[in-house]
């Protein structure tokens, strides 16, 4: 038999407290599952610092992973078999995308990424397509099949409702990841009818599309992203956090440009600070890894290393406030001079944070094709975008809200041991 | 000045130089170009439907809008809206005071806001399967694009304008 069509001699199920069960059924699956980079992916947090504001959100980014494979499954197992728009043949590598499409992420990914300047997307390719088991497992099925998947997975596949499932405005990425994240952290924004938005999906040549009947679910979904976003995704506190874990990464790179001797060397975040990445070096770093150097760096002689890591491990984060950067930029440059003139460097301990600082996003109606929107299908056959028919995603799309806030140390501020005078002129400017 | 505001002042630098970007698409294609060329640009971009997008780039003008930093008119074109976007005078204010030293900047970008958002588009696709050879490209540009129609020689035009742009820098 095919090793594509090879099906487990009984089904495997993982208990799931989003979907209840995950069902594997094909060999592939199976085994693509117990290959080492996607058992990395159980020591990645799905949500990064959050659960440093909801103590709940511990999750990882393989629940998350499985999560995606199961909703996908259920599309093409429950509603697409059958249909004339859908080709069972690309069944396998629609799986297969789903469940590796995350597989590239690192620890505390956003921070990384920005500080070292890369794309974990980068990494999920390379991953897919160079010398490792997942690669070894995709190559059983057939030769081309890596860069397949690879393609899907990067988006730019030929098969674009295959790509449509797994990335649009109305994924099974997302379906997965609000609920999930909802359940972890505890809060009840993410709930939506998720069984009922899967009936009413029905594939097109080049899109997934909601059949007009399903619209007001799709509502709910919309709703449900909307509150998620600013509830938790841009929780400041937890931004607080991403803000300290990022200052820590460029201290640390600083540092290293400026050869300062660590007391224990850094191995880990060589090649990351002089930009000579490997996918082995890659594949080493979990988040287990990143927090032991928090935890050591706690002592290095470097004050502000030592502090922010003290922070971070500790969660003493920083205070914030609402900052207008249109009428407040010229508050910031004086605040800028007071940090430095009592001492405190305003480039890790004054920062500006903003919501497009931030991974997740808005539905987008795609005026100017941007990128395509959710469509719905008219009985008559035709398409109309989502916000032309629904007021309520209407008014929450039509409406742009933004945020921005400032990050500062309360507690060195407050402490009046010194540079008293300039600590309070600081602290009337920020009026606190 | 705060990176964060660094990467917003060099989005406004970039309408400044350009007078007025009219479509959201146009700016994103602009954007993304001169970043491919190496402008220091920090958007991070993805190949979606309509090819490589900014989320981070549509938020960040969305922030100079609500500052008033940037000018956005929403016009009814046929069947679709188009934006067009410009620099208030609150935004050249601050920009005066935060200067961004982007050299060739200006010389690039007048001449990718006299191309069209369609052939903008082509050149986008192009740069961002920069890995591949040009029959790759080409036959990717065919698969992906099918529905621009785009023909052998303007896919021939957009390499020869990407060597113009990058002779530009040099």
């Amino acid at each position: 038999m095919l090793y594509s069509a090879e099906k487990l001699s009984e089904e495997k199920v993982f208990k799931d407290p989003v979907h209840r069960y995950i069902h594997v059924r094909d060999r592939v699956i199976w085994d693509l599952v117990g290959t080492k980079e996607f058992q990395r992916l159980r020591r990645i947090k799905q949500l990064g610092t959050t659960f440093l504001t909801f103590h709940g959100a511990e999750h990882s980014r393989f629940n998350h992973s499985l999560g995606v494979y199961e909703i996908v499954r259920r599309i093409i197992d429950d509603v697409f078999a059958g249909r004339p728009e859908w080709n069972d043949d690309d069944r396998l590598l629609t799986l297969c995308a789903a469940l590796l499409h995350d597989l590239g992420h690192g620890p505390f990914s956003h921070s990384f990424e920005k500080v070292f300047d890369f794309d974990h997307e980068d990494f999920t390719q390379n991953i897919v397509l160079g010398n490792t088991e997942v690669n070894a497992v995709l190559k059983k099925v057939s030769p081309n099949f890596p860069q397949q998947v690879a393609e899907v997975i990067a988006k730019t596949s030929a098969k674009k409702l295959v790509v449509s499932l797994i990335s649009s405005q109305i994924d099974a990425d997302r379906m997965d990841y609000l609920q999930r994240d909802a359940y972890f952290t505890g809060v009840s924004y993410g709930q939506f009818d998720m069984e009922r938005i899967l009936r009413v999906m029905r594939p097109q040549e080049d899109q997934v599309v909601i059949k007009k009947s399903g619209m007001h679910a799709v509502e709910d979904y919309i709703m449900s992203r909307y509150q998620m976003y600013w509830q938790v995704y841009f929780h400041p506190v937890s931004r607080s956090a991403e803000v300290i874990l990022t200052k820590i990464l460029h201290r640390a790179k600083q540092l290293y440009e400026n050869n300062y001797s660590f007391k224990n060397e850094p191995l880990h975040f060589y090649t990351f600070f002089t930009d000579k990445v490997t996918l082995e070096d890659y594949l080493k770093l979990d988040e287990s890894i990143i927090l032991y150097y928090f935890q050591i760096w706690q002592e290095e002689d470097d004050d502000i290393l030592s502090d922010l890591c003290r922070r971070f491990v500790n969660r003493n984060l920083f205070k914030y406030a609402e900052f207008d950067p249109a009428k407040e930029y010229k508050k910031l440059a004086e605040l800028t001079r007071l940090f430095e003139k009592a001492g405190i460097d305003p480039e890790y301990y004054l920062v500006v944070d903003s919501s497009s600082d931030l991974p997740y996003d808005f539905y987008r109606p795609g005026e100017e094709e941007e990128r395509l929107p959710i469509h719905l299908l008219m009985k008559s056959g035709e398409l109309k975008e989502l916000s032309r028919e629904s007021e309520i995603v209407d008014a929450i799309s039509g409406k742009r809200r933004t945020d921005h806030k400032l990050y500062y140390p309360g507690d060195f501020l407050q402490d009046e041991s010194s540079e008293t005078d300039i600590k309070r002129q600081i602290r009337t400017l920020l009026e606190i | 000045m705060t990176v964060l505001l660094k990467d917003h002042a060099k989005l406004m630098q970039a309408v400044l130089v350009s007078g007025e970007i009219i479509g959201r698409k146009k700016l994103q294609k602009m954007i993304y170009i001169a970043k491919k060329v190496s402008f220091p640009f920090h958007e991070r971009f993805q190949f979606h439907f309509y090819g490589p997008y900014s989320e981070e780039l549509t938020l960040r003008v969305e922030e100079l809008c609500n500052m008033g930093f940037l000018n956005e008119i929403k016009e009814k074109k046929g069947g679709y809206f188009q934006y067009r976007y410009t620099l208030t005078d609150t935004g050249k204010e601050f920009l005066s005071l935060n200067e961004v030293e982007m050299p060739f900047l200006q010389d690039c970008l007048e001449d990718m806001n006299e191309q069209n958002a369609r052939f903008l588009e082509l050149v986008s696709t192009v740069l961002y399967f920069d890995n591949l050879s040009k029959e790759e490209v080409t036959d990717k540009v065919f698969t992906l694009k099918s529905s621009q129609r785009y023909t052998e020689e303007e896919i021939d035009q957009a390499y020869a304008y990407i060597a113009a742009l990058k002779a530009k820098l040099n």
